[in-house]
């Protein structure tokens, strides 16, 4: 079963157009990089996937569920990692996460026990007690994703999620989010770096509210460096005065 | 339905959470109607002759006239306090999150509206105690009658605030807000002088006065704290407050996407 399906996409901001009709689907265990350079639509893309906007043309099902028609049923089965970190930085790990139990409808013991296996999917069980505010960017990501994944959702949806993290943290990120997809989530990640894509991922360039290409990242490149093609196909070193 | 009781629960305590930590909002939501009763109703108490007007059935000072209105005046401050916090959590992302959730978004903006409400109901009988500690006292009753108008009046206020938070756009334009909404929903009503005294001066004013659904507010408190029900004040106030909870419920409704932030 297809973890998200979206289909015909458009969305526009007054005159401009943010999205032209797109489409794609993303399986269940499959890891997809949504690569796009800034303004290329992918938080446009994400606010539609995570029904902070409603799209007027095209249709989105998560897990199966319409996000139109059966909100609760989608929502339910999604995880989301803002660009922007959501934590509360006053209050300790454990409360964020206990917090977020709770507003996906889940407490108590329940919730107590899905936390810790959370916390110890992203080895943060013994920050578990810290407060955000004194973890490191890094960390503050891992448990925003461990609270993604409290209640088990089928699809991580994940919006450019290091942004503002030194290289081993987005090393290691990249390397806890692949494992979770390797072990049967549908993970859809918005990055516009080219070095967080693997060869083996699958791959949606998007560019000015298109899809440029789809398929897998190693295809794609065609034994080139990905960021070459990249930079070709979103026309950004032209822009940039860049020399391929 | 014990998923939406959680819901309600983890936001209402998330408000508290706020509030204890926001130590100064606490003291200045205090300060604000504590200067109005102690300073300004004193000098103002020669000045202002009260009538024999229900709830009353004797002459009250101005202190105790003013005290409902004050009442309104921290719920009426509390509920653009919400929403100013309601735009900085869209700006900082948090609200993003609240509006993820499974539940539906009618509930989850409702309780943030309880939340809030309960949080300056506390203030308010903060606010009475201190009043009583100065000799301005209501009949006993009217403390316990009083609760569900302050809930009322709250919810109505706090719906106000949600339904302008999702119309701005940037923390900036909030100050806006205190100019254009705030001041003249403050004063042109009855919290610090009866309707009547304004018809004196000028009757488009007292309509005005009457229209506004803080004079309603107002006087519904200013009822209930004498343990009395005013039906046509409760009336306006429930009516204004599900006006505006659903312009709230229209502002953020993702189709029509007034949270809306370019991406």
């Amino acid at each position: 079963m297809s973890g998200i399906e979206a289909r015909d996409l458009s969305f526009s901001y007054g005159t401009k157009q943010a999205l032209s009709a797109v489409s794609f689907d993303v399986a269940a265990g499959e890891f997809c990089a949504l690569l796009g350079p800034n303004g290329a639509g992918k938080s446009t893309l994400f606010s539609l996937l995570t029904r902070l906007f409603t799209a007027p043309q095209g249709s989105i099902k998560i897990a199966g569920a319409d996000l139109a028609t059966r909100p609760r049923a989608a929502l339910a089965q999604m995880g989301v990692v803002f660009q922007q970190t959501t934590l509360d930085l006053d209050l300790s790990v454990r409360r964020n996460l206990s917090y977020f139990a709770a507003l996906q409808g889940i407490g108590g013991k329940d919730a107590a026990r899905r936390i810790d296996a959370a916390l110890d999917q992203l080895n943060m069980r013994e920050r578990a007690d810290e407060k955000a505010r004194n973890l490191n960017g890094g960390h503050r990501r891992r448990a925003e994703i461990a609270r993604a994944l409290i209640h088990d959702p089928k699809v991580l949806l994940l919006d450019e999620p290091t942004v503002g993290l030194d290289v081993a943290a987005r090393q290691g990120l990249v390397a806890h989010v692949h494992a979770l997809a390797e072990a049967g989530l549908c993970v859809l990640w918005a990055t516009h770096l080219t070095d967080e894509v693997r060869a083996e991922d699958r791959l949606i360039m998007l560019d000015q509210g298109r899809i440029l290409k789809n398929g897998m990242a190693g295809d794609i490149a065609a034994g080139r460096p990905l960021t070459q093609v990249f930079l070709e196909l979103t026309g950004a070193a032209q822009d940039a005065g860049v020399a391929l | 339905m014990r998923g939406a009781v959680l819901v309600l629960r983890a936001i209402a305590a998330r408000e508290a959470l706020r509030f204890v930590r926001q130590r100064e909002r606490f003291v200045a939501a205090l300060v604000r109607p504590l200067v109005w009763l102690l300073v300004f109703a004193a000098g103002f108490r020669a000045a202002l002759g009260m009538s024999i007007i229900p709830p009353y059935q004797t002459y009250v000072t101005y202190e105790t006239y003013i005290i409902p209105g004050l009442c309104g005046m921290i719920l009426l401050f509390n509920g653009m306090q919400s929403s100013l916090s309601l735009v900085y959590d869209r700006e900082m992302g948090s609200m993003r999150l609240l509006l993820t959730s499974p539940m539906p978004r009618w509930w989850l903006l409702v309780c943030k509206l309880i939340g809030s409400t309960l949080i300056s109901i506390l203030q308010v009988y903060t606010f009475l105690v201190i009043a009583a500690l100065f000799g301005i006292t209501m009949p006993l009753a009217g403390y316990v009658a009083v609760l569900p108008a302050l809930f009322l009046a709250g919810l109505m206020l706090g719906g106000l605030g949600l339904a302008l938070s999702s119309f701005i756009q940037q923390l900036e334009n909030f100050a806006g807000v205190m100019n254009f909404v705030i001041f003249p929903m403050f004063f042109l009503s009855s919290a610090l002088y009866p309707l009547w005294r304004m018809a004196e001066s000028s009757e488009i004013l007292h309509d005005i006065c009457a229209f506004n659904p803080f004079t309603h507010a107002v006087e519904m408190i200013r009822f209930a704290l004498y343990a009395q029900v005013n039906f046509g004040a409760m009336a306006v106030t429930c009516a204004a407050g599900m006006v505006f909870l659903a312009l709230a419920l229209w502002g953020y409704d993702p189709a029509r996407g007034m949270i809306r932030r370019k991406g």
